[in-house]
């Protein structure tokens, strides 16, 4: 069927019946309308070449649109040239490539087609291309018509869908030839057509080819409200009296959109300008007006001092306007009632009521499955925040739920851990390995610094977690300071390897960076080890016993201070890691640690102290809240983390002990 | 054996006050315009601004070092009282300006037009023209005054009353207090919260209607206004301290179950505190911030309020002027030290600079304090007392 069409449209067109050398005399026959081309002109001369072979035209077209083009003055003959020397040129056939003569340079001369004429020829050149045999050429054509699609371009996709082989190609032609239709068809029928088969696609593309149909004029007036009855109505506005503050604005609000309002000083410019209503006064102009008439400080006789009110002036400004003859002020009330005998109103560009209503279906229903990938989206993003949090909380969780510690210092401990990144990648270019790397030897560094914290400070401040609080706030600003002396104020990269660059693209609406997919692992593996060490191995065991009474696990022969120490070890060492991870997607600076601080210690508190499921709560319930209160006013994100503050103190106040809560005598001293 | 400490409480407090007029009548005469031009108009600024944050030490002081309660918002509320009183200051200014400019060939404004003019040259900045509504009262300076005291006081109230019902104390409360704080700041970093965004509020300097006087007398006044907040806040701290109603807070420092038990209620003495300190940082910050000159929401970010706390350990917790002592001179060196006027140290290896290596120095000898005198200085000061005695 396919080449049996083929065939039946080179018949048609007399593809291959004339052979390069009839365009060529085709060529010197009409040499005058290409070179004086007007885009008048060009047009009839487009149509004509339609039947030559499209290789040769198609080179011939782009040359010419290129401004390659030459001709020999005497003959009209259009040549290429080539130099010979300063003087003579050699003059070119366009086809065969061969030099046919030499001749002095001023015998020959430019052809410039000015831009409307070589608008018209890339528009034939489409035509050509999207028939070429070279399967590029009808890609680039097709990926040309996909930026802007003619009314002409209809015609060629019909034709060139029923001729395309290549299955992705003819699946791409379908689309194209769906938004022509759409835009410039002219048949309803198979508009609507067309709609019911875009219903399912969610793209953006086709959603805004969809939202080009129900394309609306601008406000419309008129007195007679008949004249409605024939045209396809968008929306009939009431002019209001509107408060400075809703007006020209978008009127923010968690629930409603901004609707779209006339105000009666728009509305009156608008009857105005349509010649309905005569012109009006502003209250601006008849400032100017009263302030020209100022003679010694007085208007009217009257002092202007006393002009700070608006209804004085007015009223001054009436009696001038008697004097003088102009128009009356009238304010927005008695506007109004002008403006009641007229109708303003929008109508569709589409004039087919049947199709914007189904536009309005289709988009809908359309909008409808774009929501969930939002609510999706607003998910993934919740879930990749709370993992952030999670990393970011989960070695406070063990020094501060398990030890009762409070560790100012800890965000300092998630910087150590973010430098030993920067510091390996530095020395080791392959970003893979040094990841590898860097993982435990930021786990060590950061594991030895806690047990120094904790043999010189912490141990002498046990009994008093508030003294702890502000000795390890001194050790944190200290290593800040540090940090800034040894690596400078500004930002290190800690780049990520390129296997984590780049997103996983579900649809145009939903796509997942790599990153966000390895910080969401990193942290359900984090989690994991954690519940494992705690809970299955010695160390755990006598780490919880230390937790529940220090006292009893020393009698039973645990070394608590042993234990202390390298709990406190471990629980800076798993920030270091962390650290390595979160400066993978954040910059590295010295003040890194002390952007988490706070949410940590919220993350924890909020979980409930003591439980590593409590933190895992904690986390999710801070990432998921704040990406919620964000998706109310996407664009600020500070008053969503502020929001976020005030409800966590106010969560606290109803669950002081968080979420998850120890019971019995763990949890005894508070 | 009360009245004996008393009395040695008493002499103790008239000493200091004492010691301040001094100081103030002593800087007055080594100054500028009332005096032998010896200290510089912007030292003046700094020793200024220096009382007034001994006013908030003190305040933390009591909240802390007598009620035990680690409050790491009191910052907070000393940026709040700045911001209300900048909130005149800039208001009242700008309405200055804006009606200077009015010629001969112009109409005066109408109320509308006048804020209209005002609108933009305060949120130009931010991009608005509207004034927000919790600027009504800007352009009356008592009103403002009142909300000096009104906001501070009525944050700490309601925070203190939902944390203290619930029985949050200990480090849980300092962080509740911190995240107080953090979204303060956040929630003040807004463009659209009304109050100029990360811009803050410039140009406090310049008093309205005294634009006749010179810097150099402002400093001074305002000089003598801190020194007088000072002595004002250190009778009233004192005050509350030797009541009866101290040695409650002090006892719920000590142990608060016992005190909940003897029939105490407990919250009202913690709430009282709470709020009577937030409201006096609230002052120190309004007098504050007319010597500083601008206001942003940097200064009101958690690591202040915890500078705060530092200075009142290292000074000494539980004494008044102990608290005085180590607000006064560990800004004062800070600022020497980082301002980059201390000579640097050269090691013949390796030189200090005092701008990069202050804040590490600093940082260790806090640790060191707070692991062995609980005291802070004044705590050393005393045993040396001892036992030269």
């Amino acid at each position: 069927m396919k080449y049996l069409l083929i065939i039946l449209f080179s018949l048609l067109s007399f593809n291959s019946a004339f052979s390069e050398e009839n365009f060529d005399n085709f060529l010197f026959k009409n040499s005058k309308l290409i070179i004086n081309s007007s885009s008048k002109t060009v047009g009839t001369f487009l149509e004509k070449i339609n039947v030559y072979d499209q290789n040769t035209v198609s080179r011939f077209l782009n040359l010419w649109k290129n401004k390659k083009l030459f001709y020999i003055k005497e003959t009209k003959k259009i040549v290429l040239i080539s130099k010979f020397d300063n003087k003579t040129y050699y003059a070119i056939d366009i086809f065969s490539n061969a030099k046919i003569g030499k001749k002095k340079k001023k015998d020959f001369k430019k052809i410039k087609p000015n831009s409307g004429v070589r608008a018209k020829i890339a528009t034939a050149l489409v035509n050509f291309q999207i028939f070429s045999n070279d399967k590029n050429k009808r890609i680039n054509s097709i990926n040309a018509l996909e930026k802007k699609i003619l009314p002409e371009h209809l015609k060629l996709l019909r034709k060139a869908f029923l001729l395309e082989e290549d299955d992705r190609l003819k699946i791409k032609i379908k689309k194209l030839l769906q938004f022509a239709i759409l835009q410039h068809g002219t048949d309803d029928k198979e508009k609507i057509k067309v709609l019911n088969e875009l219903k399912t696609n969610t793209s953006i593309e086709v959603r805004a080819v969809l939202s080009k149909l129900l394309r609306t004029s601008e406000i419309k007036v008129t007195r007679n409200i008949e004249d409605l009855n024939n045209l396809n109505i968008a929306q009939i506005i009431k002019p209001e009296v509107i408060s400075k503050k809703q007006f020209g604005e978008v009127i923010k609000s968690f629930f409603y959109k901004e609707k779209l309002k006339l105000s009666v000083i728009d509305a009156y410019k608008i009857a105005q300008k349509n010649g309905f209503l005569d012109k009006r006064v502003s209250l601006n102009e008849l400032k100017l007006i009263l302030e020209n008439n100022i003679v010694d400080n007085k208007i009217l006789g009257i002092d202007i001092k006393e002009f700070n009110k608006n209804s004085k002036r007015i009223e001054v400004y009436n009696k001038l306007a008697k004097i003088k003859n102009l128009n009356i002020y009238r304010d927005e009330t008695e506007l109004l009632n002008d403006l009641k005998q007229l109708h303003f109103y929008k109508i569709y560009i589409e004039k087919n009521k049947y199709i914007t209503n189904k536009t309005k279906q289709v988009l809908d229903s359309i909008n409808f499955k774009v929501k969930f990938y939002k609510y999706l989206d607003l998910f993934i993003d919740g879930l990749s925040l709370s993992s952030i949090y999670f990393l970011g909380a989960i070695g406070l969780a063990i020094t501060f739920g398990v030890m009762r510690v409070i560790n100012m210092a800890h965000g300092e401990f998630i910087m150590m851990g973010a430098y030993t990144g920067y510091v390996v990648q530095s020395y080791i270019t392959n970003h893979t390995l040094s990841l590898i790397i860097a993982f435990p030897l930021a786990f060590i560094i950061t594991f030895i610094a806690g047990v120094i914290m904790e043999r010189l400070v912490i141990k002498h401040l046990y009994k008093n977690p508030l003294d702890t609080l502000l000795a390890t706030f001194g050790i944190s600003i200290a290593l800040q300071q540090l940090a800034k002396n040894i690596f400078g104020t500004q930002a290190r990269p800690l780049t990520s390897p390129s296997w984590l660059d780049g997103s996983l693209i579900i649809n145009d609406d939903l796509s997942i960076s790599y990153i966000r997919i390895a910080i969401f692992v990193l942290g359900v593996l984090f989690f994991l080890i954690l519940l494992f060490v705690m809970k299955k191995t010695r160390f755990g065991l006598e780490t919880r016993s230390v937790t529940q009474n220090p006292v009893m696990a020393s009698n039973m022969g645990v070394n608590t201070e042993k234990i202390n120490m390298l709990t406190f070890g471990f629980g800076s060492g798993i920030a270091g890691v962390a650290g390595v991870a979160i400066g993978l997607f954040s910059k590295v600076t010295s003040e890194l640690g002390s952007e988490y601080i706070v949410q940590s210690f919220m993350t924890v508190v909020v979980g409930g102290v003591g439980s590593i499921w409590g933190t895992l709560a904690g986390a999710s319930l801070i990432g998921f809240l704040q990406k919620f209160i964000e998706w109310f006013n996407p664009s600020n994100t500070l008053a969503a983390q502020t929001y976020m503050i005030i409800f966590i103190i106010l969560f606290i106040q109803f669950r002081p002990r968080g979420l998850i809560a120890l019971k019995g005598r763990a949890a005894n001293d508070n | 054996m009360i009245t004996d400490m008393n009395k040695s409480v008493k002499k103790h407090s008239l000493i200091f006050l004492i010691t301040i007029f001094l100081f103030t009548l002593l800087v007055t005469f080594l100054s500028e315009p009332f005096g032998i031009n010896f200290i510089s108009t912007s030292f003046v600024k700094v020793l200024g601004k220096t009382l007034c944050l001994c006013i908030a030490a003190i305040a933390m002081d009591v909240v802390w070092g007598y009620c035990g309660i680690l409050s790491l918002g009191h910052f907070a509320f000393f940026g709040l009282g700045g911001y209300m009183i900048g909130m005149w200051l800039m208001y009242e200014r700008t309405s200055i300006i804006v009606l200077n400019s009015l010629d001969d060939s112009q109409l005066p404004f109408t109320e509308i037009e006048l804020q209209e003019a005002i609108g933009n040259q305060i949120f130009g900045v931010v991009g608005g023209t509207e004034i927000p509504l919790i600027w009504t009262f800007a352009d009356n300076l008592y009103f403002q005054i009142i909300f000096v005291i009104l906001i501070p006081g009525l944050i700490a109230f309601i925070f203190g009353w939902l944390a203290f019902r619930s029985r949050v104390t200990g480090v849980y409360l300092s962080i509740l207090t911190q995240a107080m704080t953090l979204a303060l700041s956040l929630y003040l970093f807004q463009n659209d919260s009304g109050l100029r965004g990360n811009n803050g509020l410039s140009g406090l300097q310049n008093i309205p209607h005294l634009e006749n006087l010179s810097q150099s007398t402002i400093s001074i006044l305002f000089l003598w206004l801190s020194s007088i907040g000072l002595i004002f806040s250190f009778v009233i701290f004192n005050y509350i301290i030797q009541s009866k109603f101290g040695s409650v807070i002090t006892a719920i420092r000590d142990n608060e179950t016992r005190l909940r038990f003897f029939g105490y209620n407990v919250e009202i003495y913690k709430l009282f505190i709470f709020v009577i300190t937030a409201i006096i940082t609230g002052l120190a910050g309004a007098i504050y911030y007319p010597q500083a000159g601008i206001i942003n929401p940097a200064e009101i970010a958690p690591i202040a309020s915890i500078y705060l706390a530092v200075w009142v350990a290292i000074g000494g917790r539980g004494k008044l002027y102990g608290a005085i002592l180590g607000a006064a001179s560990v800004s004062l060196l800070s600022s020497w030290f980082t301002g980059g006027n201390a000579p640097n140290i050269p090691l013949g290896f390796f030189t200090i600079e005092w701008v990069n290596w202050w804040t590490v120095f600093l940082g260790i000898g806090f640790v060191a304090i707070t692991i062995f005198s609980k005291g802070g200085l004044i705590g050393m000061l005393n045993t040396l007392l001892v036992k030269i005695k």
